[in-house]
């Protein structure tokens, strides 16, 4: 009797939720993730852009070094060469097509873009997205001096660990 | 100096009648000594069946006309139009213009055929058609390709570029950058059919002219920087059907090398050598691609095209000649089968693609007459070979090189220079001529009256260093930082006049920029190219002085024509519209902070930006 007593409350609540219709939809459910902006432009009052995602490597030194190894191991170099830009745009002037914060740089990253730009999601961890994010980030001069190696000039003629 | 040239050697005058005089006597003694069939055995199958003579044989000798980038099959680029000549070219102004709409490089020749003209753009590969009978040229009708993949711009290593149309059987064929090829109706602008060759995902792309022989499409592919396994593809030219693919490197059925193949040198002889000289597997993403130019002799019924460089540029990542990278192929239009093939640079260490322009020329050699094809390479020397048999009659330096000795005529075999090559590790100095050559797939002219070659070419030189490569399909595999600069003198390009026959350089006109565009020979004797200022010049074919020059929009990469117009007036045609590789700077906007660059050729152009702006348009010239 008890048992029975209790699918009948179960099922009770199930088939409200079921049936429910709400004709004024509470906010919470209006409301979405910020968008990631591209333009400056909103229509009407302005809203925030994405923030609810950070760069979880902003400033980190290593994930910057380790972001210039990577850049290079998935041919990022073949297009961007050293960030002077080839098959693909310059990354270390001021102009930043798809926007130049770090979730602009991850979705360019991980989704592509629709001139050439291949979309490196599932194909590569998120983390590395992370760091090669912070790397182009360095390249653009957005990262912290502190964090930062120095530009390294691309033709020595030896390497600066090596003898002289 | 922007802009400014001087003259450097001027030909000395007496190859006038005397030269004439002494061809003709050669030539008179020799005729029994050329190769025949006696000599030669494996041609006698073959000259069983005299080519056909089609509508297109027929079409490419009229002068009225432009049917083919290259104006005839045997890649001459030379009209025998005579209006416009060295005493009236000063005279010479614009008639009209049309803009393309893009501002990627415009690399295309226009063609002309039955009183229109036809221009591809740059990506997304529009075809327009001009009416030439109505006042200033109005388009007819435009052709946009469907479906264009916005994704093939990220595997195009230089530029959007497109090389041109081709007419053929009252249809127009191009190749789109995201691997199509297309036919479409000359009249109308309606498509008949388009078929997909190339496939981005695997870093393939499409930016050459196909070439029409006996009703089928040629068409090369694009990639030698992503690892492509290059081909040529022929196309059934009623209905797109792929009728033969020929592989530049692999087995041997994939090559189409079968038991008519008959290299001239020992090094080229043997079973499978697009396999075995390579390290195992990587011939399969090891380039020798066909980006460039194919010529077509209907007597010998054999066609002729060059095949790029090996992939990566490291070339510590792939030890061995590398077959069939860096060479050239003479094949059968009718099965693809392969009759002889040669390499220009075995084992390339530079990107040295082999892809250049192959004339087809018949000059008397040490006293006989022989069937040649001349080849300026981007290696640096001008070749002349025997086109029956793949003989290097001859190979000498048009250009300052530093990264071989020569090439040794007994082997056939390029004397590369070791201490040149570069490794991983450390930086190679003073490197000439650099990766995009003495000279790139900028086409050269041939005058049959001046009996010279025209080349306009680059002069520079580079620092490289070999790097790990690490092959993801549809990215690049390249491995080398390059930083390229100007050669001996500072200047960066050159035209010269150049003799086949003597196999010397006559005159140099000296030019700022690199020369990144082609060149087209008259009757009239004034030969015309563009310079990446932007200037459109009128050279005079015996001297090399300077007739007349036009300053157009945007620096000229393109390849100019010349065509009777439904008035009976000759013009002169050309595209501006800077871009391509040399002008990847100025096209993507590219930072000069960084000189490895575009593949390093940023170095070597940091002040193009101020000499030049985008934006592609058609000027045509003509007499008052």
């Amino acid at each position: 009797m008890k048992r029975s007593l209790a699918l009948l409350v179960i099922l009770a609540v199930v088939a409200c939720h079921r049936e429910r219709r709400p004709l004024a939809p509470a906010a919470v459910d209006s409301q979405r993730p910020n968008p990631l902006r591209m333009g400056d432009l909103q229509p009407g009052p302005k809203q925030l852009a994405a923030t609810g995602i950070n760069n979880p490597y902003e400033g980190n030194a290593y994930a910057i070094s380790e972001g210039q190894r990577l850049f290079a191991q998935y041919n990022c170099s073949g297009c961007h060469f050293h960030g002077g830009g080839g098959i693909g745009p310059p990354l270390m002037d001021a102009e930043w097509i798809y926007g130049s914060s770090p979730v602009n740089i991850f979705t360019t990253i991980s989704e592509g873009r629709p001139n050439g730009m291949p979309s490196y999601g599932g194909h590569i961890p998120v983390y590395q997205i992370w760091q090669l994010t912070t790397y182009v980030r360095a390249l653009g001069g957005f990262e912290p001096k502190g964090a930062t190696s120095p530009r390294s000039e691309e033709m020595m003629a030896k390497r600066a660990e090596e003898p002289k | 100096m922007v802009g400014a040239t001087r003259r450097v050697r001027v030909r000395p005058q007496w190859l006038g009648g005397q030269a004439i005089l002494l061809i003709v006597l050669l030539c008179a003694g020799c005729k029994a000594k050329t190769p025949d069939n006696k000599t030669f055995p494996f041609l006698q199958r073959y000259s069983a069946n005299p080519s056909e003579k089609t509508d297109l044989v027929k079409l490419e000798g009229e002068d009225g006309q432009w049917i083919m980038p290259a104006k005839n099959y045997a890649s001459t680029r030379f009209s025998g139009l005579n209006q416009i000549n060295t005493g009236n070219v000063k005279n010479l102004k614009v008639a009209w213009t049309f803009s393309t709409g893009s501002d990627r490089g415009e690399e295309a020749a226009p063609i002309v055929v039955n009183n229109t003209m036809y221009i591809v753009t740059p990506f997304p590969n529009t075809l327009y058609a001009l009416d030439l009978t109505q006042p200033g040229a109005p388009a007819k009708w435009s052709y946009k390709p469907k479906d264009m993949n916005n994704s093939a711009k990220g595997v195009a290593c230089c530029d959007w570029v497109n090389r041109g149309c081709v007419y053929a059987n009252g249809k127009i064929f191009f190749n789109t950058l995201d691997g199509k090829t297309a036919a479409v109706n000359a009249q109308t602008g309606d498509e008949v059919w388009v078929s997909q060759v190339a496939d981005i995902n695997r870093g393939e792309s499409i930016t050459m002219a196909p070439l029409v022989v006996k009703n089928k499409v040629l068409v090369g592919d694009s990639g030698g920087e992503f690892g492509v396994r290059g081909s040529l593809t022929a196309l059934d030219s009623e209905t797109g059907k792929q009728v033969w693919k020929a592989y530049s490197t692999g087995p041997d059925k994939d090559c189409l090398i079968g038991p008519g193949f008959h290299p001239f040198y020992d090094s080229d002889k043997g079973q499978d050598l697009g396999v075995k000289t390579w390290p195992p597997d990587a011939w399969k993403i090891g380039g020798g691609t066909t980006w460039g130019w194919i010529s077509y002799d209907p007597a010998l019924d054999l066609i002729y095209y060059g095949t790029g460089n090996p992939g990566p540029w490291n070339p510590e990542q792939r030890p061995g000649d590398n077959k069939w990278t860096c060479g050239m192929f003479a094949r059968r239009p009718d099965t693809g089968e392969a009759v002889w093939a040669y390499q220009w640079s075995p084992h390339d260490v530079y990107d040295h693609d082999g892809i250049n322009e192959l004339l087809l020329l018949d000059l008397p050699i040490n006293g006989q007459l022989r069937k040649v094809v001349v080849r300026p390479e981007r290696n640096g020397y001008v070749y002349v070979l025997d086109r029956t048999t793949g003989q290097v009659l001859s190979a000498n330096p048009f250009a300052f090189i530093t990264s071989s000795t020569g090439v040794d005529l007994k082997t056939g075999r390029l004397q590369p220079v070791k201490e040149k090559a570069p490794g991983v590790g450390r930086v190679t100095r003073m490197i000439c001529p650099p990766a995009p050559g003495a000279k790139d797939w900028e086409p050269s002219a041939y005058s049959p009256v001046t009996k010279l070659l025209y080349i306009p070419h680059a002069n520079l030189c580079e620092d490289a260093e070999g790097l790990s490569a690490n092959y993801i399909a549809g990215t690049p595999y390249v491995g080398s930082n390059v930083k390229m600069y100007a050669g001996p003198g500072g200047h960066r390009g050159e035209f010269d006049a150049w003799d086949p026959v003597a196999g010397k350089k006559i005159w140099t006109i000296k030019e700022n920029f690199p020369l990144w565009s082609g060149t087209v020979a008259t009757a009239g004797n004034v030969v015309f190219y563009g310079t990446m200022e932007g200037w459109f010049k009128a050279i005079d074919a015996r001297t090399g002085q300077l007739l007349w020059q036009f300053k157009c929009g945007s620096g000229i990469i393109g390849q100019p024509i010349t065509y009777q117009g439904p008035d009976g007036k000759q013009y002169v045609s050309i595209l501006s519209g800077v871009g391509g590789w040399a002008g990847a700077i100025v096209a993507g906007q590219l930072d000069p902070h960084d000189g490895t660059a575009a593949l390093g050729f940023v170095n070597a152009m940091s002040d193009l930006p101020q000499a030049t702006t985008k934006g592609g348009m058609l000027y045509t010239f003509a007499l008052p």
